[in-house]
């Protein structure tokens, strides 16, 4: 049976899938957006070690409420696929219980997900910061062609998705650059909709911490303006945003 | 004056015979009344009247608001019939009657204790009349003298040590819920003679004690009644009989009410379980066509109006430690009916419409008797209203429903009793912290130095040993129960004596059963220190004379409220404990034992009064509110926090269990829609968990941030604590800081 290093679990609602949701964040991740909100994700030495075994123990115990509350498990970052073996068999061991489950990724390493893995995935959280490979690399520091290939892929297989978009002003709130992602993602067949995520600091003083630099420091919040009209983009591109 | 005929028109159309022959609401109620199945589609907005006659008292609540109190009639001790009938707007209001004979104005009830009034006027700027304070010292004596009498040397320790706290014994005890809608249903006169045929039943058995005083009371009732009718009479109506209309069925059941909060102060005034009971008499008139559902609406627009208004002088300092101007004018709305009917009708809407008709508000406390079996459309109804207003508090109908009845009401904030049939003596509680504390300084209280309980030997060593502490604790707490008991079993009987709530037991059976309502505060702070002590290593700080001033931590510890139970098992093993203490000790006139894990706001004080403790928490800071874990050590959410809490036994907190919740909107879901179904699934999985209760605030932090600058911005700002709502408006700074700090699930 295989371990993983997690960094932290929590019980959230309505953020990373639908309901009431068990959601384990991975340790450990191979871009670095800029606009990262958990460096202490970073990291896969930061994790804990945690066998399957130990994270069911704990589902388990929120297994009653999240069937009568609606909602199931999530597997967050980190980036889940860095530890895909880890996570095929959390997930699988999910299904098993008969508990909804969805996986959190940026798709960069979506060629680690095994077809079982996708089969044991009721639903995918696909983050995409842009369709175009400069601002892909300014954003990540890594290329776009993995992931947009994995949701071509996604899509194949019909598996349901949420896309989500983060609006950072100055960097991925371009006319363009969210021109060309609603494009790309009006041509995806299973695309429940787009959740566009507006852009915040909170996670400012885990860098102060860290002692790391928070590269977007000072880079302002989204107004309610720019996120209408990026949301627009999208709407008019029939997605459901 | 009422005929035979008479009755039977008040009583046309209405099915089964079991509830005409006694007095007997909840068979009438089961035989009558329409559970709704539907949505909130059909209910309707406030009328211009409505809105004029609510917006025409803003001016005087900004008035009452700069001043502390409106106006007070110092001259008039308050009786059901002591003062001139009082109206908001005779021409326009449909329900009337006013506690004084004008709004907001506050009448002194001097039976509880003159030195509540003496330092209320004080406060005020106002001056005791001299004629009052001649009656009260030379020629009657007042429950807060009579408590004083016979308090040991031990409890006024205790007491003043703050280790037993906020005991009614200066003031009305409250938590009584009079039947109010058999005023309405039967009539003055029924009840009259329903009382008295109770009475002749005392009168064939020796005159014990016991006997003599309830004869005395039950003669007490008769004569309340009398006074209700007298009362109600001099507003116009003649309520010997039972009322006839809708409109009848609301004001006979307020003119109960309002006799109830004329004549006691009580430290919660509760209303009971009557959305249901009316609702029958708004269908029949609905039926009949006499009545519209734009009036219907109205008819519970001003009923609530009027439990909006309901006031009582209280000192500042009361009011601080209950954050504002509580009265807990509490109504249970909802629930399943034992025969697996929902007892949700229209008018459980209505009452919740009244939130939106009038904006949202601390009173009545409107508390909804959850279950996953309540129809979907009034669940998603609630939470809708939840969301919108954080003005609803939850209570697990599937606990209530068996222990109790399907005809229970909540009084406060989450004592449950059986309407008419069960009644509390209110106990406060006390603070197992500090007990905590004691034990390891050999009974010295850790602020004054003091020796509070009798001395034993102080905890020696570096380091805290489990055992030993868990030892010295259960020894303190043994001496905690036994004096706690004591001084209520004092302040009851004296209550009866000299405060007896006449009209409100004229609404109860006789014989009634008594509950005795103790409770305990700092709960998460001692299950936390415990498990520190346990599973980390506790090194004790200690001043000259040698007593424990500080704690210092070393290594890692399972708090309580992550859903772990090396941690919640201990909170449970606490909760039971002190439960199974307090029960060895006799209650007064036979009442039952129970104890709620509630603090309402006063943790904040608490914790004020109670130095540092091993879970690390400083001296003075807040404790958590109710059943609560310390703020920000629940870890994993919302969730995992309410699954801890679930685990306190009820059966051994039959009082009630309180959580505290706040959400952000967005923590919710991203549409109205969806913060709709999650906050239903939530509720539903809670309640199936075993979650007893459930304050559920649904804001932004900013919004709290900015009223806190801004209050005159946020005049109707409602927020959940611990069992009732308050204006936030109204809270200290320190509180307003705490609600803000308290864990903010930014999500679930």
């Amino acid at each position: 049976m295989s371990t993983g290093a997690v960094h932290s679990w929590d019980i959230a609602t309505a953020v990373d899938g639908p309901g009431t949701r068990f959601v384990v964040f991975t340790a450990g991740c191979p871009l670095r957006c800029r606009y990262c909100q958990n460096p202490e994700t970073w990291h896969e030495r930061d994790g804990q070690r945690v066998s399957v075994d130990e994270l069911m123990a704990e589902i388990v115990k929120y297994r009653r409420f999240i069937e009568v509350a609606g909602g199931g498990v999530t597997v967050s970052g980190g980036e889940p696929l860095l530890q895909h073996t880890f996570v095929a068999e959390l997930l699988h061991r999910c299904r098993e219980l008969g508990l909804h489950t969805a996986l959190d990724t940026s798709g960069f390493l979506g060629h680690h997900a095994t077809d079982a893995l996708l089969a044991d995935t009721d639903l995918v959280l696909l983050d995409i910061k842009s369709w175009d490979p400069a601002t892909y690399l300014r954003v990540t520091g890594e290329e776009v062609a993995p992931t947009l290939e994995f949701a071509r892929r996604l899509s194949a297989m019909g598996k349901p998705m949420w896309i989500r978009f983060v609006l950072v002003p100055g960097l991925t709130d371009d006319r363009d650059n969210v021109e060309g992602i609603a494009e790309f993602v009006a041509t995806l067949e299973s695309v429940e909709h787009v959740d566009v995520l507006p852009f915040h600091k909170l996670g400012a003083p885990k860098y102060a911490r860290l002692g790391i630099p928070f590269p977007l420091a000072d880079t302002p919040t989204p107004d309610a303006a720019l996120v209408g009209r990026v949301r627009g983009q999208f709407i008019r591109h029939g997605l459901r945003a | 004056m009422t005929t035979t005929e008479e009755r039977l028109d008040a009583w046309r159309g209405f099915r089964g015979e079991d509830w005409r022959g006694g007095i007997d609401v909840r068979g009438f109620i089961q035989a009558n009344y329409t559970p709704y199945e539907g949505g909130a589609g059909f209910l309707c907005g406030p009328t211009d009247r409505t809105s004029n006659l609510w917006n025409g008292l803003e001016g005087l609540f900004a008035l009452e608001r700069e001043r502390g109190v409106l106006d007070i009639d110092t001259h008039t001790p308050s009786s059901i019939t002591a003062h001139r009938p009082g109206y908001l707007d005779r021409s326009t209001e449909i329900i009337v009657g006013l506690q004084t004979d004008a709004p907001l104005k506050r009448a002194i009830m001097p039976n509880g204790g003159l030195r509540m009034v003496q330092a209320s006027l004080d406060a005020y700027g106002y001056e005791m009349d001299p004629l009052v304070r001649e009656v009260f010292t030379k020629y009657r004596k007042t429950h807060n003298d009579g408590v004083f009498d016979a308090y040991t040397e031990e409890i006024l320790r205790a007491r003043r040590a703050g280790i037993v706290t906020g005991l009614p014994d200066a003031y009305g005890r409250g938590r009584i819920i009079g039947d109010y809608r058999r005023v309405a249903l039967y009539g003055v006169d029924r009840l009259v003679a329903a009382k008295k045929a109770e009475r002749s039943l005392l009168d064939v058995v020796p005159s014990t004690e016991a006997v003599i005083r309830d004869r005395e009371e039950l003669a007490e009732q008769v004569r309340a009644l009398d006074e209700l009718r007298t009362m109600a009479a001099s507003y116009g109506d003649d309520i010997s009989g039972p009322a006839t209309t809708a409109r009848e069925a609301v004001q006979w059941l307020y003119y109960a009410y309002l006799a109830a909060v004329k004549e006691q102060n009580g430290a919660a005034m509760s209303l009971g379980r009557t959305s249901t009971f009316l609702d029958v008499y708004l269908q029949r008139d609905l039926d009949g066509g006499t009545l519209t559902e734009e009036q219907a609406q109205e008819l519970v627009d001003d009923l609530v109006i009027k439990l909006r208004i309901v006031r009582f002088l209280r000192t500042p300092a009361y009011d601080q430690l209950f954050s504002g101007d509580p009265t807990w004018v509490t109504e249970s709305i909802g629930g399943m009916g034992e025969d697996g009917r929902p007892l949700v009708t229209r008018t459980s809407f209505r009452f919740l419409q009244t939130l939106y008709n009038l904006g949202p508000a601390p009173e009545p406390n409107l508390t909804v008797l959850w279950s996953p079996r309540l129809p979907e459309g009034f669940k998603r109804f609630c939470a809708g209203v939840s969301v919108d207003t954080s003005s609803i508090q939850y209570e697990n109908d599937e606990l209530i429903r068996p222990r109790f009845s399907d005809d229970t009401a909540i009084a406060c904030c989450v004592s449950a009793m059986k309407v008419g049939e069960q009644m509390q003596f209110f106990g406060a509680r006390v603070n197992l912290a500090k007990a905590l504390l004691y034990a390891i300084n050999g009974g010295r209280d850790e602020v004054s130095g003091d020796q509070v309980a009798p001395p034993f030997p102080a905890i020696t060593g570096e380091y805290l040993d489990y055992e030993v502490v868990r030892a010295a604790l259960d020894q303190t707490t043994d001496w905690l129960a036994k004096t706690y008991v004591d001084a209520l079993n004092i302040i009851h009987s004296m209550h009866d004596k000299y405060a007896y709530e006449r009209i409100e037991m004229a609404l109860h059976d006789h014989p009634v059963q008594r509950l005795l309502g103790c409770g305990i505060a700092g709960l998460s702070v001692v299950a936390d220190s415990l498990s520190a002590i346990k599973h980390a290593r506790v090194r004790v700080v200690r001043d000259e004379s040698g007593m424990a001033v500080d704690y210092a931590v070393e290594g890692e510890f399972p708090r309580y409220g992550n859903n772990d139970d090396r941690a919640d098992a201990i909170a449970v093993d606490l909760v039971e404990d002190f439960m199974a203490k307090v029960r060895r000790y006799p209650a007064y006139r036979d009442a039952v034992h129970t104890q709620s894990v509630l603090t309402i706001t006063s943790n904040v004080v608490y914790g004020k009064h109670t130095g540092n403790t091993p879970d690390g928490r400083r001296a003075g800071e807040p404790f958590a509110p109710g059943a609560n874990p310390m703020n920000g050590q629940d870890r994993h959410g919302l969730v995992s926090a309410a699954l801890s809490v679930a685990k306190l036994p009820y059966d051994q907190a039959l009082d009630g269990i309180s959580l505290t919740a706040s959400i952000t909107p967005p923590g919710l879901g991203r549409t109205p829609e969806e913060r709709v179904t999650n906050l239903v699934g939530v509720l539903d999985a809670y309640v199936d968990a075993g979650g007893f209760h459930l304050n559920a605030n649904v804001l932004n932090r900013e919004v709290l941030l900015d009223a806190m600058e801004h209050p005159e911005n946020h005049p109707q700002l409602t927020i959940r604590v611990s069992g009732y709502a308050v204006n936030f408006v109204r809270l200290t700074r320190e509180q307003q800081r705490d609600v803000i700090s308290r864990t903010f699930h930014g999500s679930l």
